[in-house]
């Protein structure tokens, strides 16, 4: 910083000028009155720091003066630097001024400059708002204006007086200047809101966007200080100083060190302080008196500058705590001041244009370097403020000038871009590029989507266009007509048509044609007059004759035509003429004039005659002919009937003779000629000769006809020519319903819109409707086509006012493709509307009957029609190509492309018919030689000799074969394909087939064998995994069942829900969250633990070990009991216990005292669970008592089959769970050896005393089965005997006697949960009338969406995949009759025998044969038939039994444990219901606590269905009374009455006897496989066969089936007992439904027989197969 | 080892899942795991796995960067079935609930030699702007029940999904004896072959025109 101590030096002298003005001036108001509110504001800075401070306020208010100044000093220092922030107003006006001042160092010129710009800038601000907004609390308004006015006197003056001054001195006193408003910054940040005004208004230069706010907060001051001036407490602008207050931060060091010799000089510094303050508050007059009086400034300020550095010195002497602590202000910078601050250190360069002379050097003159002549470059363009900014950023910089050129202007070289490029041309080497790469131009090709729209064929391939010409239309009827335009209109329709008659002169021709034909016979005859006709000649004759003939008669017509045309002509004429006259005025310029045309008549006369000749000549040879013909017809026929008669006469006569023969035959002779003549009467009856042709006749017939249709011989031609060249009546002549319809005619106009393919491309313009119905269009319209055209139409709109009406489509044919614009004709297409239109004026209107009479009569009704004339064609090309599309262009027809299709060769591609076709060449005879039938003669040639023929096929794809890179066989051969696509479409035995080998010959034939095996033996039974053939047939047809349902499941997996992929979180509903809020309630730990839902897993993403099976076994009930060997068996005949016995308990007294017995020294039982599963096996631990309570967790993992956890396969999982109760025994042996004695040593035994067994299948469904159980327990355990309820009493007597048997509570589930598969929801096909399947499915929805948890079925699924109502089911059907007749007397025992023979049918439930949860049911000798079948079946077959025995039977269908949804039996028999379970054939009565049957849904009879409306469903709180409506609602009520449904039950059903040999065998088998089984499963032991024992319970078995397996057991275990003596038994009978081998060998496994270790165990086993 | 005709081929991946581009989301990590057909089986390395969390850089505001590898050895039979990348990004969404941030897949590139790969990462839509609302504020987005659901085409039609972001891996692929099987994945291999005779003297633009 060299600068710096000049500077200070100048600041000095400054301060110094300023003191002395002060002194000077002193008794200025404006001085004194800018020095009070300053004064008072460092007094309240003393004030505030106090109350902030809270410290010595002496102490305080110094540190505080002592640190403004010292920042203010700081900045001082800092100024020169320019790294200051300015925070005054004031110093705009010094920036200005210093511009000034910089550019007057360069050059004079810019004076001027200066002198305007600042002043501007000094106005720009609103003064007199300003001056009033200005706070001078302690001197009035007028004062401080006048004041302000003075000082903007004063700054005007000094700165024009500045302009000269910076002429004679310019540097110095730049620095200075800015130095001295720099000075002023820090008073002015100290008393921010107080001078800022003031200065703003002396400075005046400040553009500020926050003078409203200022203005704001002065005025609340101002008000404040009015209202209580000097209290001495901090009012709300201290405090908002206080808070804004800029405490600078950076000073604390200056402060610090300026502290040291703060203490000795304070007093004497405070008023140096006062001074100084002073000397701020002089700040605004100063900038005048810079102006003014630089020379003084500069000398003050060089004192004071050393000052101030002698203070510092000082300061460093001595410090104490508080100096150290500075509290100051915060400090705050207004916005204006941020703006200028920022004003201070960005520059924004202004882009107005910099003058010529502050860009040369002083005292030059811009010099033009062009207009010496010398050159000068063309200068880069750039824009003009671009430029100006450049410069004015330029002229800012220090020696900025340098970049401008003599001219004033920037240097710049002349523009570098050159006009011509001067890149050297690439030049290709042709030989050096690859020709494969050479880019060859070609022009830009739109692509054509001709394709598919247009096909295109040969080379053609350019745009087709069609041109529409709508030239006009003429109405041939409109509803504006009058009744002359009516008759006018038919006038010049007659009138046309005429024309069109002349023109083609139909009659003459035929008249040539005629004469020819006549010629060409007269020839004929003529030549071969001599000799006799060839057959030949004749036949062509006769065919000449032929067409004489038709062409006459046609002539004929044709001049009939022609007169009668004439006629109405002049007929319409006339009517006209007389409706002109009636109306008096005319509305049509149609006139009619007749040509005559006279002829000469005798030649006229001479030709008349001789044509007539001619004619009656031809038709009496035609007559003459007919005549032979019939006459030679005659004759034979005469012959014929002559040669009969003669016959019969012959006849007659042998009658005669016979006749006399013999007399008796009289009468039969006599019918006999009765007979002859009947005969005689039915032949040939005896023919009329023909009449005589009427020669004369004909020539009057002749004569006739040509009196009336032709001219009569010397009659003038007569030729109607219509002219339209009438005058029509003016309007003021004509009555004013005529003067409406005209002008109603006037209104009306006329649009036609064309539409291509149904689509609107274009319409013509408006065309008023004339008087004459004439609209002319006259437009062309040109389509450029894409689409193949399939319809042309043209709609007429007829315009009234703003509405539009559709008058009639008009259809254009699609022209052919020959038909081009130059040579098309203009074609009339006729259109009608059969609006109708109805007016008040003369228009006859349309549709409206009128009449030409004044009568009315005659009324005749007409719609608005017309012709429209257009012409569609094919446009023509530049090169005259037409631009029509190839398919109909008649070259392209024997192009080799269209040969193909000979139809589409001639473009007729509605013909489809050849033979038609051909017919219809023959019978035409078309012409062979005109060119214009070639066409279908070459089609017809084609077509007839079979070369080619139509192709009768559509391919699609028909470059298929192209791509086939192996033929069909090859890929049918191949194994390796085949195995792929076996895969692909999911075929059982592939499905998940993995690593197809990648070669051919690594596929083994072997993969295929079984596969191939399977489909070759569909049909052929094999018997070897099964043991029974039947068995065999009925798993066959179950397979092909399940195999059909299964490809239909198939079909059903692919389709996916959201769910299936998408997991997401249900919307919680209101009701879950009360209850989730509930839950916060609730208790930790509850006393009873309920079971929690769980989320469900979609069994997609899983695998092995994921799932698993968790069973709680918690209690059991009533186990068998341990039985003392007693060798006395206390025996009680049991063999005549009634049935009703077993209901009403006789026993449990007995028993009670049996038990009583043998309580005292019982034996207790040790049970434990086992539970089985895919051979996994858990065990609980072992439990004392016949009532245990085990409350375990099981674990038991689930792998599904081959790894697919899909929900298909899961379904078809067949794995059950073996719940086993044994019973742990401990048997002691004795010690070995020496031990004995000592050692006791314990084995382990267990014995099984009963299984419950769950398959997967129903856990799967029911994902949770919680219940009590009944143990499947055998009927004879033996060393067990069933505990008795021993304490039965009374009451529950009826209750436990049907309980009898040990129950299991389980509580079984899969972890995770799994969703069971969807039910396919596919609509079967049913024979069931429409509305009762209607009606039945409204049904089961009523009853799904008002009690979900109850099923209701009324329509089932027969085995053939069809619905059928429930109802149909039910029949009583007689059971076998030995059932029957087995207790005769005992209708109890027979039901119970019943239900044991049905349950014994085995139980295969539906979803683990038909994956697809398709409930089938079969009836029931589908079912019988099969011997499978699920509850369904079981409970249709007892119910139907029951009911044939009379007794009153439903079918209950419900859900039960564990089966799930399933179906049972109800019966009603001595005022009381019992509901049977029919796979078990158990019965329950209805208050029974242990039935099985948890929900009645609803009840099936044979003629109706109830629904269970209770509020309750399990059965023992439900009423079974169907006859009460509240209870039940039944499906056929008096609405719906039962149509009387037929059942689909045979009427009876044949029972098969067995082949009692064949179960002997089947016996023998079993127990073979079984015992090699137990063997099997004894790896390591020896397995021993008792055969004494065998036999013996061989013997037994038989009586236990007789008894049911009833009450035997005793008996039993004695006898056993005393058979084999010491042996300590223990075994039971296993009785089993067969269906195969594999479950009663899994069964037996099960029991774990085949694991008691003793090593000297001996086994007995003996299998008895009860057939029936 | 029928040297002269292998009755399998090898397919050999080596790479990295290199990061993700989700502009409004950070501390996001991406599981991955391979679909494959029925010819195909992993023979070495790993077939699934998860990444760190990886947050946003400073100085890359937008990447985030994994660089997890991926080095898997698959051998197969039968093209069909060709192993497909599945990558799903989860991160905490602003409770702090780790949810689902895209599911995204690709089949990995068959020709041998390096290849990146940017896929687009979407995920399922709510059904509802109930189900969107409180997801959202239950932090249970709803989720593809099995990611590999994206390498499959079955039963998409019923989800709608919302795309999100990017993630870019790179692959090695080298592959063994496709050739021999007749699996011809790299066609430019015999043009390659001749023009590196010729490639010093006439360079790339005279490779044989073959089809």
């Amino acid at each position: 910083m060299a600068s710096s101590s000049d500077l200070r030096e100048k600041l000095r002298k400054k301060r110094r000028a300023l003191q002395h003005s002060l002194q000077v001036k002193d008794d200025v108001d404006a001085d004194t009155q800018a020095l009070v509110p300053t004064q008072k504001e460092a007094g309240q800075t003393h004030i505030e720091v106090l109350t902030a401070g809270e410290e010595e306020p002496g102490d305080a208010l110094r540190r505080n003066l002592k640190a403004q100044r010292q920042s203010r000093r700081r900045k001082l220092e800092q100024a020169p630097a320019g790294d200051a922030s300015v925070m005054e107003a004031h110093y705009k006006t010094m920036v200005e001024v210093t511009a000034v001042q910089q550019i007057s160092q360069k050059d004079e010129k810019a004076e001027e400059l200066a002198v305007i710009s600042s002043p501007t800038h000094s106005q720009r601000g609103d003064l007199p708002p300003r001056s009033r907004a200005t706070p001078t609390p302690s001197s009035s308004h007028s004062e401080s204006s006048t004041m302000r006015q003075r000082m903007r006197d004063k700054l005007r003056a000094a700165r024009s007086k500045a302009e000269s001054l910076l002429q004679q001195e310019a540097s110095l006193e730049v620095p200075g200047s800015r130095l001295q408003s720099l000075r002023d910054r820090q008073p002015l940040t100290r008393f921010d809101q107080e001078t800022d005004p003031d200065l703003k208004a002396g400075g005046d230069v400040n553009p500020s966007p926050l003078n409203p706010r200022v203005k704001f907060r002065e005025a609340v001051r101002r008000v404040r200080m009015e209202s209580k001036p000097e209290t001495g407490l901090p009012t709300a602008e201290e405090a908002y100083n206080f808070f804004t207050f800029n405490f600078d931060p950076e000073h604390d060091k200056e402060a610090e060190k300026i502290q040291k010799g703060r203490t000795r000089r304070e007093a004497e510094y405070e008023e140096g302080e006062e001074e100084e303050g002073e000397e701020e508050e002089g700040e605004e007059e100063e900038i005048t008196e810079v102006d003014r009086e630089p020379d003084g400034e500069d000398a003050e300020r060089d004192d004071s500058a050393p000052l101030v550095r002698e203070e510092e010195e000082l300061f460093i002497v001595d410090k104490s705590a508080h100096d150290f602590l500075v509290v100051k202000r915060a400090e705050y910078m207004g916005y204006q001041q941020r703006l200028q601050s920022e004003n201070d250190v960005l520059f924004t360069p202004s882009f107005l244009s910099v003058p010529a002379s502050s860009k040369v050097p002083e005292n030059m003159q811009p010099r033009y370097l062009e207009e010496e002549g010398l050159y000068v470059g063309e200068r880069p363009p750039i824009s003009l403020t671009n430029q100006n900014i450049l410069e004015n950023r330029i002229l800012k910089q220090e020696q900025g000038r340098k970049w401008f050129g003599d001219d004033g202007r920037i240097m710049a070289l002349p523009d570098p871009i050159k006009e011509s490029s001067t890149r050297p041309p690439l030049f290709h080497m042709e030989d050096d590029v690859d020709p494969a790469l050479q880019a060859i131009f070609r022009k830009a090709l739109k692509s054509k989507h001709a394709s598919q729209y247009i096909a295109v064929g040969g080379e053609m391939n350019g745009d087709y266009q069609l041109d529409v010409d709508v030239s006009g239309l003429i109405f041939s009827h409109h509803a504006l007509f009058s009744r002359e335009h009516v008759l006018g209109a038919r006038l010049a329709q007659l009138y046309d048509q005429q024309l069109s008659r002349q023109h083609r002169n139909l009659t003459e021709h035929l008249n040539t044609k005629l004469n020819g034909l006549r010629n060409a016979v007269r020839n004929m005859l003529e030549m071969h007059a001599g000799h006799g006709l060839t057959p030949i000649m004749q036949q062509r004759i006769c065919e000449y004759k032929q067409e004489l003939r038709n062409t006459r008669r046609l002539r004929d017509a044709e001049q009939d035509k022609d007169r009668s045309l004439l006629k109405s002509i002049i007929k319409v004429w006339k009517e006209i003429k007389a409706l002109r006259d009636f109306q008096r005025f005319t509305n049509t310029p149609y006139k009619l004039y007749l040509r005559r045309e006279d002829v000469e008549r005798a030649s006229d006369e001479r030709r008349y005659e001789a044509e007539i000749q001619a004619e009656v000549d031809e038709l009496q040879g035609e007559m003459e002919e007919d005549y032979q013909r019939k006459l030679t017809e005659y004759k034979r026929q005469q012959e014929e009937w002559k040669t009969w008669r003669r016959r019969q006469k012959a006849k007659k006569k042998k009658t005669k003779k016979k006749k006399t023969q013999s007399q008796d035959d009289a009468d039969e002779d006599d019918d006999e000629d009765d007979l002859s003549d009947g005969v005689a009467e039915l032949g040939p009856s005896k023919p009329d000769p023909p009449e005589e042709p009427d020669m004369e006749g004909v020539e009057e017939q002749v004569r006739e006809k040509a009196s009336r249709i032709r001219r009569k011989p010397g009659e003038p031609i007569l030729v109607p020519e219509l002219t339209a060249s009438g005058p029509i009546t003016s309007n003021e002549q004509c009555p004013r319903g005529e003067v409406a319809r005209r002008e109603d005619v006037t209104k009306r106009s006329l649009f036609t819109k064309v539409l291509y393919n149904d689509k609107e491309v274009s319409r013509t313009d408006n065309r008023s409707l004339n008087s004459d119905f004439r609209v002319h269009f006259g437009q062309i319209f040109n389509l450029k086509i894409v689409n193949w055209p399939e319809s042309i139409k043209l709609q007429v709109f007829e315009v009234l006012g703003s509405s539009t009406t559709l008058l009639a489509d008009v259809f254009v044919p699609v022209p052919d493709s020959s038909i081009l614009t130059g040579s098309a004709l203009s074609e009339e297409l006729e259109f009608s509307s059969n609006l109708r239109v109805m007016f008040d004026h003369e228009a006859v209107g349309s549709d409206v009957p009128f009449s030409f009479e004044a009568d009315g009569s005659n009324r005749q009704t007409l719609l608005t029609s017309g012709k429209l004339s257009c012409c569609v064609s094919w446009a023509v090309g530049e090169d005259n190509i037409p631009l029509a599309p190839p398919t109909t262009l008649p070259k392209a027809m024997y192009s080799g492309l269209k040969q193909l299709d000979a139809i589409a060769c001639i473009g007729a591609s509605s013909l489809n018919d050849m033979k038609k076709l051909g017919e219809w060449a023959t019978e035409s005879r078309l012409d062979p030689n005109d060119p214009n039938n070639s066409a279908i003669m070459q089609l017809l040639k084609v077509a007839s000799s079979g070369v080619v023929t139509a192709p009768e096929y559509f391919r699609l794809e028909q470059l298929q074969e192209e791509f086939n890179f192996v033929k069909e066989e090859n890929l049918e051969q191949s194994r390796r394909f085949r195995l792929l696509r076996l895969r692909n479409q999911e075929v059982a035995d592939f499905r998940n087939y993995k690593f197809v080998p990648a070669l051919e010959r690594e596929v083994t034939d072997k993969v295929f064998q079984e596969y191939e095996r399977r489909l070759r033996e569909g049909v052929i039974v094999d018997t070897k995994d099964h043991l029974d053939a039947h068995r065999a047939l009925v798993a066959k047809y179950l397979q092909k069942i399940r195999e059909s349902i299964f490809n239909r499941f198939l079909v059903a997996k692919h389709n996916f829900i959201l769910s299936d992929l998408v997991q997401e979180e249900e919307v919680p509903t209101i009701g879950i969250l009360g209850l989730n809020l509930f839950k916060l309630a609730e208790p930790k730990r509850p006393l009873k633990p309920r079971r929690k839902e769980r989320k469900k897993v979609t069994a997609q993403n899983l695998s092995d070990g994921d799932i698993r099976l968790l069973l709680n076994v918690i209690r059991a009930y009533n186990i068998p009991v341990r039985k003392p060997y007693a060798n006395k068996p206390s025996v009680a005949s049991k063999s005549s216990r009634s049935f009703t016995e077993t209901f009403t308990a006789g026993q449990p007294s007995q028993r009670a005292i049996q038990g009583s017995d043998w309580i005292l020294n019982q034996v207790q039982v040790r049970p434990f669970v086992e539970v089985s599963f895919q051979r996994t096996v858990l065990q609980t631990t072992t439990a004392d008592g016949p009532n245990p309570c085990w409350n375990e967790d099981l674990q038991l993992p689930f792998s599904a089959p081959n790894g697919d956890y899909s929900t298909a396969s899961l379904q078809s999982v067949k794995d059950e769970v073996f719940i086993n109760i044994f019973d742990e025994f401990y048997y002691e042996l004795g010690g070995e050896g020496e031990d004995r004695g000592r050692e006791v040593h314990t084995r382990l035994e267990k014995h099984w005393l009963g299984s419950v067994k769950i398959p997967f299948s129903t856990i799967y469904f029911q994902s949770r089965i919680d219940g009590t159980f009944k143990v499947d327990t055998p009927q004879v355990l033996l060393g067990y005997s069933k505990e008795r309820s021993l304490s039965s009493d009374g009451g529950y007597d009826t209750m436990r006697s049907l309980n009898e048997g040990a129950f299991i509570t389980l509580f079984i589930t899969i972890e995770p949960q799994l969703v069971p598969g969807e039910p396919i929801r596919e609509k079967f096909e049913s024979q069931e009338s429409e509305r009762l399947l209607q009606v039945s499915e409204a049904f089961e929805r009523d009853a799904a969406t008002r009690y979900p948890d109850r099923p209701c079925l009324t329509t089932v699924i027969d085995i053939n995949g069809k619905t059928v109502f429930i109802t149909r089911y039910i029949r009583p059907l007689k059971p076998p009759q030995e059932l029957l007749d087995a207790f005769p007397n005992n209708p109890q025992e027979a039901t119970e025998l019943i239900a044991r023979y049905v349950s014994l049918i085995p139980s295969l439930p539906d979803s683990v044969s038909f994956t697809g949860v398709c409930d089938l049911w079969s009836t029931c000798d589908q079912f019988l038939a099969l011997l499978a079948g699920d509850e369904e079946e079981h409970a249709v077959l007892l119910c139907n039994y029951f009911l044939s025995l009379g007794m009153k039977a439903w079918l209950i269908i419900g859900t039960a444990i564990p089966e799930g949804p399933t179906a049972y039996v109800l019966t009603f028999e001595q005022n009381r219901y019992l509901i049977w379970n029919p796979s078990s054939g158990q019965c329950y009565g209805q208050y029974d606590t242990f039935c099985p049957l948890q929900t009645v849904g609803c009840l099936v009879s044979a003629d109706n269905v109830w629904f269970n409306t209770q509020v309750y469903t399990s059965p023992p709180r439900i009423c079974f009374d169907t006859t009460k409506a509240k209870l039940w609602k039944p499906f056929f009520s008096r609405a719906i009455p039962n149509p009387g449904l037929s059942s689909v039950q045979p009427e009876e059903l044949a029972y098969r006897r067995t082949d009692q040999a064949a179960a002997a065998a089947l016996q023998d088998r079993m127990e073979k496989i079984l015992k090699d089984k137990i063997m099997e499963w004894r790896p390591r032991h020896p397995t021993r066969w008792n055969r004494y024992c065998t036999s013996t319970l061989r013997q037994f078995l038989p009586k236990l089936e007789l008894s049911g397996g009833r009450d035997v057991a005793d008996e039993h275990r004695l006898e056993l007992q005393t058979l084999l003596g010491d042996y300590r038994i223990s075994g039971f009978p296993l009785h089993l439904p067969f269906s195969e081998v594999r479950p009663i060998v899994e069964a037996v496994y099960s029991t774990g027989v085949h694991n008691v270790e003793t090593s000297n165990v001996e086994f007995a086993l003996a299998v008895r197969l009860k057939c029936r | 080892m029928a040297t002269n005709t292998p009755s399998v081929f090898l397919l050999m991946i080596n790479g990295q899942i290199e990061g993700a581009n989700f502009p409004e989301y950070d501390e996001l990590y991406c599981k991955y795991c391979f679909v494959y057909g029925h010819d195909w089986a992993p023979t070495s390395g790993l077939e699934e796995g998860i990444s760190q969390i990886t947050s946003k850089g400073r100085n890359s505001p937008h990447t985030l960067v994994w660089n997890f590898p991926l080095e898997i050895t698959f051998k197969s039979t039968n093209p069909f079935g060709w192993p497909q990348i599945v990558v799903s990004v989860y991160g905490p969404d602003t409770f702090g609930n780790d949810v689902v941030r895209g599911y995204g897949a690709t089949h990995i590139p068959i020709t041998p030699g390096q290849h990146t790969r940017t896929i687009p990462m979407f995920v399922p839509e709510s059904t509802s702007r109930l189900q969107k609302f409180t997801s959202w504020l239950l932090g249970r987005r709803p989720e593809f029940t099995d990611p590999k659901v994206v390498a499959l085409g079955e039963g998409r039609e019923v989800t709608r999904v919302r795309s999100q972001g990017y993630v870019s891996l790179s692959f090695n692929i080298v592959s063994k004896d496709m050739k021999r099987l007749g699996y011809d994945t790299t066609p430019t291999e015999t043009a390659q072959t001749s023009s590196h005779t010729h490639a010093a003297g006439i360079g790339p633009g005279d490779q044989p025109y073959s089809l």
